[in-house]
């Protein structure tokens, strides 16, 4: 990659003469789209992304796609738990019907519709922190490999305690902390989420970004760039943040999944997402909420369990694919 | 070699201390208390609790109960000194040194919260024995016949359920297997209290749950391991003077694809011990991780503070014998001197 990417540059700063010249025969070719063409041979990632694009416009069009409001109750059918669509039952209001293909809940609130806007939570849960850990892992990375000294130092003895420090139970510790202050209830706790899950984990972006900095640094498209008088400023810009694009991307893919799980088991604990009544909410439904009040009530109504079960299972599987797909591409030396 | 393995012992202590700092911070953050019952208590009993447990005290430094002390006409630095640091933090730190992370207040102090993990550890520790077992003993091998079989339908399959393993969280998988079994096939996983004396059955299920991911982690990257050993030079020595192909695959490929595996034993770890927590609520196995979530609905902090710590110190501990172990494996990265 990097003894490509300074070639990509040189084209692109002349197109004309030079070019003919190298590559008569066919048109250009960036770094980007070889990796594209990579990724689009790998069929797995290829649905992995199909899927994950589905995911997006369910969570945007949810109120168009949910046959029902997912927060309001039907009093009609609580206590019932209505089973899911196929299921047949002797009780009229247990059986299953298509107006809830999912069945309901103990307080009779659609399964699907809450599992249709549920995707919002998981991803908003999964991309908002990927970009706070990007905006400050990499520069923070790009600086300690780039200028070395003391901001290495503690970066990397930050990440080391980190490291030792397992995810879930700071995630834990965390959440009972700041779960009942004023800012652990801005927007039903999604916030504080948000910072949860970002607080740690950009020293793992930073730390790899520390290191293909270090190692690009030293390579000769580098050093012909500072020869001929580039700055540290343009140097990191132009020469060594481009090269370490492709590790970022791959970071983030796999980055995304993990937040959705955390969010998942955290409100799967009671304390992640608080459960919202108003009826108009956006974010009115949670899947680990939902694995919270299926694991209670799956002997009455499985689908209220196996649902959301499915749902983090499928997203967090198309997330691998893609990020498998992405590594391919952009990453081969970190082949697995 | 001693050297190192002292150094790289001491090293944990900071990463100790400071995963305790900060756990300590934060739940002395956290609102609300352990006496914040349905029913609130009176103020009296809170005082008479809060003095008992030492929890009148500053929170970092304790300056009055110096002078106190330099008033008496005590001119010894260590008295002095300790009663400065007769405080809260101080003293739970002191306490951590000293292994007593001090009383659990759910149980109202009837039991410390090193006295339940030593009574609840063993079983979580089983769990965690049986998944890395399950996961060394069926990825290892899946990751093996992976790589010499590659692309072959065995090749594929075991690819593509570790894949499954790797991303799906246990949590799910444990979820769904739970339903699985009891609506699928009529078995109730759920076992009786008695069940988890010694080492029975119902230690098999929740420990694969547990060992998953880690065995699908293995498997992909034995796989990769293998491949990449196999078009060694020596491996093709080896064949080409006739050894016969289980000591090739076993003295020459294995012992030199083994090295990646290891290093993934300490993140393995963790995940076991993080993964415990929520396997055990779901399939009530009486142990720590169950514990820390009963802890959690209880607010019982002194009990989250020292089984977070308590945890950071197994995974630190389980690092550093990671770090020890590529010696054995590798003489090449044995430390010199």
């Amino acid at each position: 990659m990097s003894t490509l990417a300074p070639a990509a540059q040189a084209v692109e700063k002349e197109p004309g003469a030079r070019l003919a010249t190298l590559v008569p025969t066919r048109p250009s070719r960036s770094l980007w789209s070889n990796a594209w063409a990579q990724f689009r041979r790998n069929k797995m990632a290829i649905v992995g992304l199909i899927y994950l694009v589905l995911l997006f416009l369910t969570a945007i069009f949810a109120p168009a796609i949910a046959p029902h409001n997912p927060v309001q109750a039907d009093v009609a059918v609580a206590g019932q738990f209505r089973q899911a669509a196929w299921i047949d039952h002797d009780n009229p209001k247990k059986a299953g019907s298509w107006d809830f293909p999912l069945g309901t809940d103990s307080i009779g609130r659609d399964v699907f519709s809450r599992l249709v806007y549920g995707s919002r939570i998981s991803l908003v849960v999964g991309f908002i922190p990927m970009a706070v850990i990007l905006l400050v892992g990499v520069p923070i990375g790009l600086a300690a490999g780039f200028v070395g000294g003391r901001t290495d130092n503690v970066l990397m003895r930050l990440t080391d305690i980190v490291y030792a420090f397992p995810a879930l139970l700071f995630f834990i510790v965390m959440q009972i902390a700041f779960r009942e202050t004023l800012f652990g209830q801005l927007l039903n706790g999604l916030v504080l989420l948000f910072v949860t899950l970002s607080i740690v984990n950009w020293t793992g972006v930073a730390r790899l970004v520390r290191g293909t900095t270090l190692e690009l640094k030293e390579k000769e498209f580098v050093e012909a760039a500072r020869a001929s008088g580039a700055g540290s400023w343009r140097l990191i810009t132009r020469h060594v943040l481009p090269n370490a694009l492709g590790p970022i991307i791959v970071a983030a893919a796999f980055i995304v999944p993990g937040a959705i799980i955390y969010e998942a088991v955290l409100s799967y604990l009671g304390i992640g997402v608080r459960p919202d009544v108003s009826l108009t909410t956006p974010f009115p439904s949670s899947w680990g909420q939902m694995i919270q009040d299926g694991s209670k009530t799956w002997n009455s109504q499985p689908w209220m369990l196996v649902a959301p079960a499915m749902a983090i299972a499928l997203v967090t599987l198309a997330f691998t694919f893609v990020g498998d797909g992405l590594r391919d591409a952009l990453d081969p030396r970190e082949q697995l | 070699m001693i050297e190192f393995v002292i150094r790289r012992f001491l090293w944990a202590v900071p990463v100790i201390v400071t995963v305790a700092a900060v756990t300590f911070f934060l739940m002395y953050r956290a609102p609300g208390g352990p006496w914040d019952l349905e029913k609130p208590l009176p103020n009296s009993t809170v005082k008479n609790l809060n003095a008992k447990f030492g929890l009148d005290k500053p929170l970092w430094i304790n300056p009055s109960a110096a002078e106190e002390k330099l008033d008496d006409g005590s001119r010894n630095p260590f008295t002095v000194g300790r009663a400065f640091l007769d405080s809260q933090f101080f003293n739970y730190m002191i306490g951590v040194a000293r292994f007593d992370l001090g009383p659990s207040y759910a149980s109202k102090g009837a039991e410390s919260v090193q006295e339940v993990i030593v009574e609840k550890f063993p079983i979580s520790a089983k769990i965690g024995l049986v998944g890395i077992v399950f996961a060394v003993v069926v990825g290892v091998p899946l990751g093996i016949v992976s790589a010499l079989r590659q692309n072959t339908w065995i090749d594929y399959l075991s690819l593509f359920t570790s894949t499954i393993g790797v991303s799906v969280p246990t949590f799910v998988s444990g979820l769904l297997l739970l339903i699985f079994l009891s609506k699928g096939l009529n078995v109730s996983p759920i076992r009786r209290p008695e069940a988890w004396d010694g080492l029975g059955t119902a230690y098999l299920l929740p420990g694969i749950v547990l060992g998953l991911g880690t065995m699908a982690y293995m498997a992909r990257l034995t796989r990769s391991s293998m491949l990449e050993v196999k078009r060694q030079d020596f491996v093709r020595t080896a064949r080409a003077k006739g050894l016969a192909n289980n000591p090739v695959i076993g003295r020459h490929m294995l012992r030199n694809a083994l090295i990646p595996i290891i290093t993934i034993l300490g993140p393995a770890a963790a995940d076991l011990v993080t993964g415990s927590i929520i396997i055990e609520s779901i399939f009530n196995a009486p142990g720590l991780g169950r514990e820390f979530v009963e802890a959690i609905g209880k607010r019982d902090y002194s009990m989250i503070m020292g089984t977070a710590i308590f945890y950071a110190v197994l995974i630190a501990f389980a690092n550093v014998a990671v770090d020890l172990s590529y010696g054995f494996v590798d003489p090449r990265i044995r430390v010199r001197r």
